[in-house]
């Protein structure tokens, strides 16, 4: 039976993600709410604003509620859930989720002039992948149990920690479901557990 | 080797802001209530459009200082207005680093003809559309995102609902059409082939596509995203309230659960009184802005 994927709703590139989980035959569902939740085997945090996000995640109970949904189900940031699952974000009092051990930098490669694409090589994913990296964020250093699988000239921009995995760039703008399809074999995986 | 500037890039930054409030701001204070009301970017401005109509006279790009503090003030993209064909003003706020840039008919045109070439910017550029026509017309010079126009500055809902059924309409009626046929309609609607071609492809528009000119209350968010609305910007109508702070809040809350009514309902309690709005009966074609440059 097909994994159940959620792609949190509030906001961002929600249907960018859907499909490139669909793509990966995964079976998907938006999460604007708590109950939006149950019966998932993992959860996508899209591209969006964080901010905006962060906010809308403080009604309905949502924030908690996903902080319990990771103590064991596999979870995907890409760009602003990156920084929502980082546990340290450079110049800001406290994390939001807080589930990597990775240390993050907002805006890092400046506005939106700056924002690019390049080739990239992700350890265990693709030898070439084009990243798409929009006011994108970059990790500025992990903790011990973090695995990096891609930088970007010397910086951090792909990692993963046990059942969690997280980007910088925007795998869903682009056709290549490869990072997908890791993140449902991730999600197998964690399920025949 | 990095590419700045393309179109994916350009476009993808839009995709980034669905779902969200873009809000109208002429200062740092009121870019930071509307970062902590949860904006997905704010709009730097030198007056509101209401302000706009009240003043008269030329309307230009806002001085550069204040589209600075506000870049200073918030994490979120800051977005800025320029003159509709000012080549010029586009080039300086795109200098200054401004995150999108809106070629608004909400200032006064500087060219009664035609629009900026938008593809050889790096900064992309949202461009207001009230038909199909227009919508792609914008696509076709480079807009990376687009917005139906509404009309700014009334507090009245009435024209942001039609242009945004219009355009949707449009686009439902290439999309069932076979491609032999759509050439006689690029021709009709004075759209550009390839874009109309695009579009039937896709069975929607090829870029993101918000809503504005006009929002005023969570309920107006809502509607504009039941509709089809990509997002909603908001003008006047939050910083023209009795409660800003709360007001941007249920707006962007509404966006967001704009099919839930009972939590509508909640946000919609005691915010107070909204901006007062105009009749578009008792505007003459001179102050419709959205017929502005075509």
């Amino acid at each position: 039976m097909a994994v159940k994927i959620g792609v949190l709703g509030l906001q961002g590139a929600i249907p960018e993600h859907v499909k490139a989980l669909e793509k990966s035959g995964a079976e998907t569902r938006i999460v604007k709410r708590v109950d939006h939740l149950e019966g998932l085997d993992g959860l996508v945090l899209p591209g969006g604003e964080s901010t905006t996000m962060r906010r809308l995640m403080d009604q309905y109970q949502l924030f908690d509620a996903i902080k319990r949904f990771a103590e064991n189900k596999p979870v995907f940031g890409t760009c602003a859930g990156l920084i929502l699952m980082a546990k340290q974000i450079e110049g800001q009092k406290g994390p939001h989720l807080a589930l990597m051990d990775i240390n993050v930098r907002r805006n890092a490669f400046g506005r939106q002039v700056a924002s690019f694409e390049a080739d990239l090589k992700i350890e265990g994913i693709a030898d070439h992948f084009n990243g798409v990296f929009i006011r994108a964020p970059y990790i500025l250093d992990v903790g011990p149990d973090v695995d990096v699988l891609s930088r970007y000239e010397d910086k951090i921009v792909a990692a993963k920690q046990g059942h969690f995995l997280t980007c910088a760039f925007h795998p869903e703008l682009t056709d290549d479901a490869r990072f997908h399809q890791y993140f449902v074999k991730m999600v197998e995986e964690a399920q025949n557990k | 080797m990095a590419q700045t500037g393309t179109d994916r890039v350009k476009r993808g930054m839009a995709e980034m802001q669905k779902g969200g409030v873009i809000m109208d701001v002429v200062n740092a204070e009121q870019a930071k209530i509307a970062e902590d009301a949860g904006a997905v970017a704010v709009m730097a401005l030198e007056r509101v459009p209401s302000d706009i109509r009240a003043a008269g006279g030329v309307a230009r790009m806002a001085d550069p200082t204040i589209v600075e503090e506000v870049m200073n003030a918030v994490s979120i993209p800051v977005m800025a207005k320029c003159r509709i064909g000012h080549i010029v003003e586009a080039r300086v706020l795109e200098a200054m680093g401004v995150d999108y840039i809106d070629e608004s008919e909400v200032l006064t045109p500087a060219d009664d003809r035609f629009h900026i070439d938008k593809r050889n910017f790096t900064v992309p550029f949202v461009c207001g559309c009230r038909n199909l026509g227009e919508a792609a017309r914008r696509i076709g010079e480079g807009a990376s995102m687009l917005r139906t126009k509404g009309e700014p500055g009334t507090g009245n809902i009435v024209e942001a609902v039609k242009h945004l059924r219009l355009v949707n309409a449009q686009i439902r009626k290439i999309v069932g059409m076979s491609e032999d046929e759509l050439m006689t309609e690029a021709k009709e609607l004075g759209a550009p082939f390839d874009v109309l071609l695009e579009i039937k492809k896709l069975g929607r528009l090829p870029v993101v596509n918000f809503a504005a000119g006009g929002v005023a209350t969570p309920a107006d968010a809502a509607l504009m995203m039941h509709l089809g609305a990509d997002g909603v910007f908001v003008g006047s109508g939050i910083f023209k309230s009795a409660n800003p702070s709360k007001y941007a809040k249920a707006i962007v809350e509404a966006t967001t659960h704009y099919e839930d009514y009972e939590l509508i309902a909640e946000l919609s309690k005691g915010l107070g009184e909204p901006m007062k709005g105009l009749d578009m009966a008792t505007l003459t074609e001179a102050d419709r802005m959205s017929l502005r440059s075509e």
